[in-house]
């Protein structure tokens, strides 16, 4: 609406696009004009006395169904009870007076509206705006303000004062920002991060029973979750768990393809890979036994075991870490130490020492 | 100060409840001088458009939010500690499992409408965060964020990135095996983060993942910091649109210095008040028959099993879309410390994206060097470079989303995971583009359009034999009121390259200029009154 573009107003930039940087909107010299408001149509309700008692009619049945909803709700919360152990119970409960809360609101809701739009008063009202700006005078009286603290204070003048303010403020939020150290304990998270409960000879069981498993008893294809023995009587047990948690497949020996440096770290076509995605850490669960692939169901990354769970597709960066398995005595199959590197997702230290 | 607010002027002696009231409204308004309040307020106009809804859902969603949340707190016990669940959901009976878990799992089934509240609770948050999705969108497309607006607009985001955060924090608290598997990916994405990520995480989770605070940390988080902050935010926002007051569209008799609706008092309120209950009985019908975040499927968190085509709350979707579509293998190791660009990467493509969302109201202005207060909303068409650039940005978003789900895509329709990242990948860079074109000319083929319709009306469908024997459609006029909403808009031109007041033109001008021929040299000028008048006359 180009007319409105007159210079007068404050709060328009007409004038000041004219002098400093060149104006954008084009005072269109012969706008079209605006039609004025339309004439007001009447409602049904405005002119036919019978439509208006209807109306008044309608609305007050909601009203009273809202009454009603409101009732039936609080009956059906103590007529039908939650029997401990019955699902179905839960599910009546819930709709039963979930169905009485919502007539209740409901009711009031649409009766209002409707009230608002049949009967209220329809006319539509104009109201001036004025520029969000203060008036030159309010701005004088403002500006007059703070000259008059800068006079009174001397915050101005008094530079020295002023900038050890400034410097103490500074400085104030340090004690809170040193409160928060104790959010954890006083060790350092990378030496953490870099160890799990696997060290030499501990048993490899399943999870979640803990039982140990017999070399013998991983056929070609099967998988295993896997923990290591001992894990449930850790005091921190999911923090363990969720560094140490293990799958186990055997292959057929001829489809390993193994790094030399790692050839002692299988047995018989059984490997061990860490089972927490090097991307940002979700369990990776999935094994498809034909491809020998492994996939995360969180963001589909796929590690190919065959070849020492190399990426193959997904954004994890980096091969899931091999655990070095051997077996005791007895047949049960036995970490030879702990991972090499570091479980689970990258972080900035991984690679140090 | 005297006069209650409720006098009429009405000559009829008081009846005793107007006695009563004017008694009230005089003890109140004595100790508070509301009446002024009441008065400048009271009968302030706002324009009606059914887009302008969306807002409102959004505000009253949060209500609903607050009211089932609170009650919520009265039985959620944000603790991690382990106990054996003894409650009547018996497929779980037995199992350890935290406390947080434990009594979510009562809320469900051992108290009488807690199922309802928990539901109601998490629909709210969903429709929430929907509206407020949809109320930026509309803001977007009809420039409502020019000038006055431009800093509530940005209170606005902020209010959509805290209800995010209410969102993902809420959605960790059950402590079930899906959002303990969310908190998973949060601890692996801090993580990547370089020098301080591994302490973020170390101290955000006491200790190492998964801890035994995160649960009670967030659940202060979620119900005391965040909510404090969003209703401040809230409260600004408000505010500042009884300042501005609302924009409107441009209509017969409406002008960019009047508002033309209804009064607050009574018929806004009447209608805004009843929205309200709408708002709210929809919920609950909806809380009562529609399962959400089912946590007794789940179990309780163990980081070991994970299930195959878990999603996270839609909103969060983008986020986990972004790491999805990074290719593999990208990480470098400089003087042994770790890059992990597939990480880095979106954390930091995501805030650019957001920061554009948030700034781009300074990023228009200044383009286009418009400082003018803008109170008519425009129709997305009179502005096809903004409506395109919104276009592109949908797009961009919605690509991101569709990732999220990538693998549900890739079994429903039958297609290699990997074929469905790579188009993926590929909609990510072309999507956009595409979309910016096609909506540009989209838009001025609808201008065109509208000049079309307001110089020589509309087919009518209507065919006439004219008395030659040749057939005519015959044409209709619009009325002038209707064509005035095809007229009403403003016409630019692209900022012209001008030296500045010490005779030099500077780089950052000639961006300027630049950027302002792009967004505004193919356009379609409003009709006129001379072309109008010509029209008539034939
Ligand atoms: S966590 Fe495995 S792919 Fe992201």
């Amino acid at each position: 609406m180009a007319q409105h573009d007159d210079a007068s107003t404050p709060g328009s930039s007409i004038e000041r696009h004219t002098e400093s940087s060149p104006g954008t909107a084009v005072v269109t010299a012969d706008a079209a004009q605006n039609p004025g408001f339309p004439p007001h149509e009447p409602r049904v309700t405005d002119v036919d006395p019978k439509a208006d008692k209807k109306a008044e009619r309608q609305v007050t049945t909601l009203f009273f169904l809202s009454l009603v909803g409101s009732i039936f709700a609080v009956a059906a919360y103590i007529a039908f009870p939650i029997v401990p152990g019955d699902l179905g119970s839960v599910r009546l409960n819930t709709a039963l007076v979930g169905t009485g809360i919502a007539l209740a609101l409901l009711g009031i809701g649409f009766g209002t509206v409707h009230w608002a739009k049949a009967l209220m008063r329809d006319t539509e009202l104009v109201e001036q705006r004025h520029p969000t700006r203060g008036t030159e005078e309010t701005r004088a009286k403002a500006v007059e303000v703070f000259t008059l603290g800068n006079q009174e204070s001397g915050i101005g003048r008094r530079a020295l004062i002023r900038n050890s303010l400034i410097g103490a403020a500074a400085v104030a939020p340090l004690p809170a920002v040193a409160l928060f150290r104790d959010l954890a304990p006083a060790e350092d998270p990378n030496a953490l991060l870099k160890h799990t409960l696997w060290e030499e000879g501990v048993r490899l069981t399943r999870d979640p029973d803990g039982s140990p498993i017999r070399a013998a008893d991983v056929t070609i294809g099967s998988v295993f979750h896997v923990i290591p023995e001992g894990i449930r009587e850790e005091e921190e047990y999911l923090e363990e768990k969720a560094k140490a948690a293990v799958l186990l497949v055997r292959l057929n020996p001829g489809d390993l393809n193994e790094l030399p440096e790692r050839a002692s770290w299988s047995y018989d076509g059984i490997v061990a890979y860490s089972k927490i995605c090097t991307h940002v850490g979700c369990p990776v669960a999935l094994y498809e036994q034909r491809t020998h692939h492994l996939l995360c169901p969180c963001h589909q990354s796929e590690f190919d075991i065959a070849n020492h769970a190399a990426v193959i597709f997904g954004p994890a960066a980096r091969p899931l870490p091999q655990l070095p398995i051997a077996v005791d005595d007895e047949g049960y199959l036995i970490a030879q130490s702990d991972f090499t590197e570091p479980v689970g997702p990258s972080f900035w230290e991984r690679e140090r020492a | 100060m005297t006069t209650a607010p409720t006098s009429t002027p009405s000559t009829l002696p008081p009846t005793r409840t107007a006695r009563l009231t004017g008694a009230a409204a005089n003890y109140i308004d004595e100790r508070t001088s509301i009446s002024g309040i009441v008065k400048e307020l009271g009968r302030k106009i706002f324009p009606d458009h059914w887009s302008f809804m969306l807002g409102e859902v959004a505000l009253y969603s949060f209500v609903v939010i607050l009211l089932s949340g609170t009650w919520l707190t009265f039985f959620f016990q944000p603790s991690m500690a382990e106990v054996h669940y003894e409650g009547s959901y018996v497929p779980l009976k037995g199992l350890e499992m935290s406390i947080a878990y434990a009594s979510a799992l009562d809320i469900s089934f051992d108290i009488r409408g807690g199922l309802l509240m928990r539901q109601m609770h998490h629909w709210a948050a969903l429709l929430f965060i929907a509206a407020i999705g949809l109320h930026m969108l509309r803001v977007f497309f009809t420039g409502a964020f020019r000038k006055p607006r431009e800093i509530n607009w940005f209170v606005g985001f902020v209010l959509f990135i805290l209800a995010m955060a209410e969102g993902f924090t809420g959605y960790s608290l059950p402590d079930d095996l899906l959002s303990g598997n969310g908190l998973r990916i949060i601890d692996g994405m801090v993580k990547a983060i370089p020098i301080i990520g591994v302490w973020i995480s170390y101290l955000l989770f006491g200790g190492e993942f998964p801890g035994t605070d995160v649960v009670a940390r967030f659940y202060s988080l979620h119900i005391l910091l965040l909510p404090a902050v969003l209703v401040a935010a809230l409260g600004v926002h408000m505010l500042l649109l009884i300042i501005n007051k609302h924009t409107q569209f441009a209509g017969p008799g409406k002008t960019n210095d009047n508002v033309v609706g209804v009064p607050i008092m009574p018929v806004f309120a009447a209608k805004a008040g009843g929205f309200f209950f709408i708002v709210f009985g929809v919920l609950t019908v909806i809380a009562a028959f529609f399962t959400i975040n089912p946590i007794w499927n789940y179990g309780p968190y163990d980081p070991s099993p994970v299930s195959a085509g878990t999603q996270p709350d839609w909103y969060i979707g983008f986020a986990d879309g972004a790491l999805r579509l990074v290719p593999p293998h990208l990480e470098t190791v400089i003087f042994g410390y770790v890059f992990s660009w597939n990480i880095l990467l979106p954390l930091g493509v995501l805030p650019l994206f957001l920061g554009a969302v948030a700034f781009y109201p300074w990023l228009e202005a200044w383009i286009t060097g418009d400082k003018r207060e803008h109170h008519i909303a425009d129709r997305p068409r009179n502005a096809p470079v903004r409506t395109a650039i919104g276009a592109a940005g949908v797009t961009f978003y919605a690509v991101l989303w569709a990732a999220a789900s990538s693998d549900l895509i890739a079994t429903h329709f039958g297609l290699g995971i990997e074929m469905v990242i790579h188009t993926l990948q590929a909609l990510l860079f072309i999507g956009p583009v595409v979309a910016f074109m096609l909506t540009r000319r989209i838009c001025l083929g609808l201008q065109r359009k509208d000049r079309e319709i307001a110089l020589h009306g509309f087919e009518s469908g209507r065919i006439v034999r004219l008395p030659g024997g040749e057939y005519i459609e015959v044409h209709e006029q619009v009325d002038e009121y209707e064509r005035w909403k095809l007229l009403a808009y403003d016409d630019y031109q692209p900022l012209m390259l001008r030296p500045n007041a010490r005779g030099q033109i500077t780089v950052g001008e000639r961006i300027r200029s630049r950027l302002s021929g792009w967004f505004y040299e193919d356009r379609i000028s409003p009709v006129n009154q001379r072309e109008l008048e010509e029209s008539s006359h034939h």
